[in-house]
C-alpha cells in the first residue's frame, strides 16, 4: 500500500456522465488484483478534499497503465473529470480485498453481474478468469443506452447480456430478469453494484458459489475511520470494514 | 531534549504532533503506512464500557474544507481495546492517549478504571463532546457543573492524568474550562467537531443517515484557534490543540494560540502520510522564525498581545 503520483494518459467522456480515465507510472505495476480500489485525490496535491474510491477497470502492465471508469457525479468527480492528459493525479493503493481467484474450479463458467458504475472492475476480473480458462458469461445493468459503455470491450472477454431499465437497448429490465434466462451450469456468481441490486441478485442466486463487491462513502479508505461498515451475521466483531476488509465479500456474508 | 520535545501530564513526547481520536482508529491501520513511534503519540479511537456498532451509514459526507461524520463510537468494548488493540502498539514505545466516553457516569468511571490502569496507557481524554449519539457525554459536555461532576469521579479512580476534551457546541468554552480545572483535570483537548448537516439539493434528504454529524477539517481550524486562544488566558492546564489541523504551519499557529501539543484529524483520510510529513517540516519552520525549542511556542501569541481577545 502506498502512495503514487500517476500521469492522466487521457480522460474522455464514453458515455452520459461517464469517465475512463488512464492513469501511467510505476505504481501501476501493484495492481495485479481485480475488485481492489485506488483512493484517488481529486484536486491538487495539497487539496483539503477527500479522495475518492475508484475501483480498477483494466491493468496494461506493459504500458504501466492502469484504467478507472467514474461517473461525474459529485463536486469531487466532476473536478476530476475536468483534469487533462499530463497532469498528476495522487492515488492511494491499490487497496482493499479484490476477487478470491483461486478457489474456483477452472472447469466451470463464471457469471460476472453488473448495475451502472458498479461494472468496471468487473472487466478486469473477466480478464482475470478467462486467463485462468474459465469461461465467462456477463450480465451488465445500465439505465438506458445512453448510459451504458464497454459493451463491445465486455463482448471480447465472453457472452455479454445488457440489460436497460427504459429498455432502449438489451433486456428491459433488471439484472435479475436476465438471471431468469440463463441455464445454470454450476455458475460462479460475481456481482457488483448498488446494495439493492446485490440483494436481489443474492436472492436469485441462492445456493450458488459466489462474490460480491460493496460500494460506500468512505473516509480514509484503509480502515481508520469505521465510515464504511456493514454489518454481518457470522464474524465475531459483528460488522466488517469495506473498504479493509471488503469490498469484496461471500455471497451471504454481509447483511444487505 | 530534541527541539521538538514537549511535556505534558503523563505524556513525554518527542514532538507535539499525535493523531486525534477516531480518525486513527487503533493505530494499527496506520502501522501499515509508516513507522508509528516517528509520532509523538497516538489518540486512540473513543472506549465504552460495551461494544457499539455505531450509526447507520452512509456516516461521512465531504463539505467546504472538511467533512461530517457521524459514526456513532463504533469500538469493540473497553475489554477488546485492552486485550486486542493496546498490545499492537506496545512495540513503538509512544505514549497513548485513550479516549473515554459513555452514556452514564457508571460507565464512565468503569471505563477509565479499567483502561487506566493499564500500562500501555499513558494519559485518558474524557470524551464529553461527541456529538453523534444521544449516548456519547454530550450531555456531560454543555453543562459545566455536570462536566466538572463527572471529570471529580473519573478523576478519583483514574490512575494516569485526565485530559478532557471540550466541545465547541457551548455558548461558553471558558466557563467549561474553567470549571473542569476546578474539578481536578490534568489537561483539556480541544476542540471536538462542531455540529452540521447536510442535504442533498436534489431531494432535501440528509446525506448522512444520523441527518446530523460532527464537522472537521480546515474549515473549523479558526473556531479552534479562538477558543484555544481564549480558554488559555483563563486557564493554566496544558492544551492539546485539534481542530482542521493539517500543516505544520497549522501546528505552530495553534501553538501560538496557546496549545502544548497538537492533534492531527480529517487530514489523516486526505493523506496517511500528513503527521510524519508535519513532524519532518516543523524544524525548517523554527528556524525560519529563529525559534530553538518548539515548547517556546506555546502562548507566543498571548505574549505579544497583552490585551486580552474578549476586552478588545
Amino acid at each position: 500500500m502506498k502512495k503514487h503520483l500517476l500521469s492522466i494518459t487521457s480522460n474522455t467522456e464514453i458515455a452520459r456522465n461517464i469517465f475512463e480515465m488512464k492513469l501511467t507510472g510505476p505504481g501501476t505495476a501493484t495492481m495485479t488484483v481485480p475488485g481492489q480500489f485506488l483512493h484517488v485525490s481529486v484536486g491538487k496535491h495539497t487539496s483539503k478534499l477527500l479522495r475518492r474510491p475508484l475501483s480498477i477497470c483494466d491493468v496494461d502492465f506493459e504500458k504501466e497503465e492502469v484504467t478507472l471508469l467514474y461517473r461525474a457525479q459529485g463536486e469531487g468527480t466532476k473536478q476530476l473529470s475536468q483534469k487533462q492528459p499530463g497532469e498528476i493525479v495522487d492515488v492511494l493503493g491499490p487497496l482493499g480485498n479484490g476477487f478470491f481467484l483461486e478457489t474456483i474450479d477452472d472447469s466451470k463458467t463464471a457469471l460476472l453481474i453488473g448495475g451502472g458504475i458498479g461494472v468496471p472492475p468487473l472487466y478486469y476480473l473477466g480478464k482475470k478468469l478467462r486467463e485462468k480458462g474459465l469461461k465467462v458469461k456477463f450480465i451488465l445493468g445500465y439505465q438506458s443506452l445512453e448510459d451504458s459503455f464497454y459493451i463491445e470491450q465486455f463482448q471480447e472477454i465472453g457472452e455479454t447480456i445488457v440489460t436497460t431499465v427504459d429498455g432502449s437497448f438489451g433486456i428491459k429490465g433488471f439484472v435479475t430478469d436476465a438471471m431468469d434466462q440463463l441455464t445454470s451450469d454450476e455458475p460462479v456468481i460475481y456481482s457488483v453494484g448498488p446494495a439493492v441490486m446485490l440483494k436481489a441478485v443474492e436472492q436469485k442466486a441462492a445456493g450458488l458459489n459466489g462474490f460480491i463487491s460493496l460500494e460506500e462513502r468512505m473516509g480514509c479508505g484503509i480502515g481508520a475511520c469505521f465510515a464504511c461498515v456493514c454489518p454481518t451475521e457470522n464474524r465475531q466483531s459483528g460488522y466488517v470494514k469495506i473498504c479493509n476488509d471488503g469490498p469484496v465479500f461471500k455471497m451471504g456474508e454481509v447483511v444487505l | 531534549m530534541s527541539r521538538l520535545s514537549v511535556s505534558l501530564p503523563g505524556l513525554n513526547m518527542k514532538n507535539p504532533i499525535l493523531p486525534a481520536s477516531g480518525c486513527f482508529g487503533f493505530g494499527k491501520e496506520y502501522a501499515k503506512w509508516y513507522d508509528l513511534s516517528l509520532l509523538g503519540g497516538i489518540t486512540i479511537k473513543a472506549a465504552t464500557l460495551e461494544g457499539r456498532f455505531g450509526n447507520p451509514t452512509p456516516r461521512v459526507a465531504e463539505t467546504e474544507s472538511g467533512m461530517l461524520n457521524a459514526i456513532g463510537l463504533q469500538n469493540p468494548g473497553v475489554k477488546g481495546i485492552i486485550e486486542n488493540e493496546l498490545p499492537a502498539l506496545e512495540p513503538y514505545n509512544i505514549p497513548i492517549l485513550a479516549n473515554i466516553a459513555g452514556s452514564t457516569e457508571e460507565e464512565y468511571i468503569e471505563v477509565t478504571r479499567q483502561i487506566s490502569a493499564s500500562p500501555l496507557v499513558s494519559a485518558v481524554e474524557l470524551n464529553i463532546s461527541c456529538p453523534n449519539v444521544k449516548e456519547g457525554g454530550i450531555q456531560f459536555g454543555t453543562h459545566y457543573k455536570s462536566a466538572a461532576d463527572l471529570t471529580k469521579k473519573v478523576k478519583n479512580v483514574s490512575e494516569k492524568p485526565v485530559y478532557v476534551k471540550l466541545s465547541p457546541n457551548v455558548s461558553n468554552i471558558t466557563e467549561m474550562a474553567e470549571a473542569v480545572e476546578e474539578a481536578g483535570a490534568d489537561g483539556l483537548s480541544m476542540i471536538n467537531t462542531l455540529v452540521g448537516m447536510k442535504l442533498d439539493w436534489r431531494t432535501g434528504n440528509p446525506i448522512l443517515a444520523n441527518k446530523t454529524g460532527g464537522l472537521s477539517g480546515p474549515a473549523i481550524k479558526p473556531v479552534a484557534i479562538r477558543m484555544i486562544y481564549e480558554v488559555s488566558q483563563k486557564v493554566s492546564l496544558p492544551i492539546i490543540g485539534m481542530g482542521g489541523v493539517s500543516t505544520a504551519e497549522d501546528v505552530l499557529e495553534m501553538m501560538s494560540a496557546g496549545a502544548s501539543a497538537v492533534a492531527v484529524g480529517t487530514a489523516n483520510f486526505v493523506n496517511p502520510y500528513v503527521c510524519p510529513e508535519i513532524i519532518e517540516k516543523l524544524p525548517e519552520l523554527l528556524d525560519e522564525i529563529g525559534v530553538e525549542q518548539i515548547s517556546e511556542m506555546t502562548g507566543r501569541s498571548l505574549r505579544q498581545w497583552k490585551t486580552p481577545l474578549s476586552s478588545r
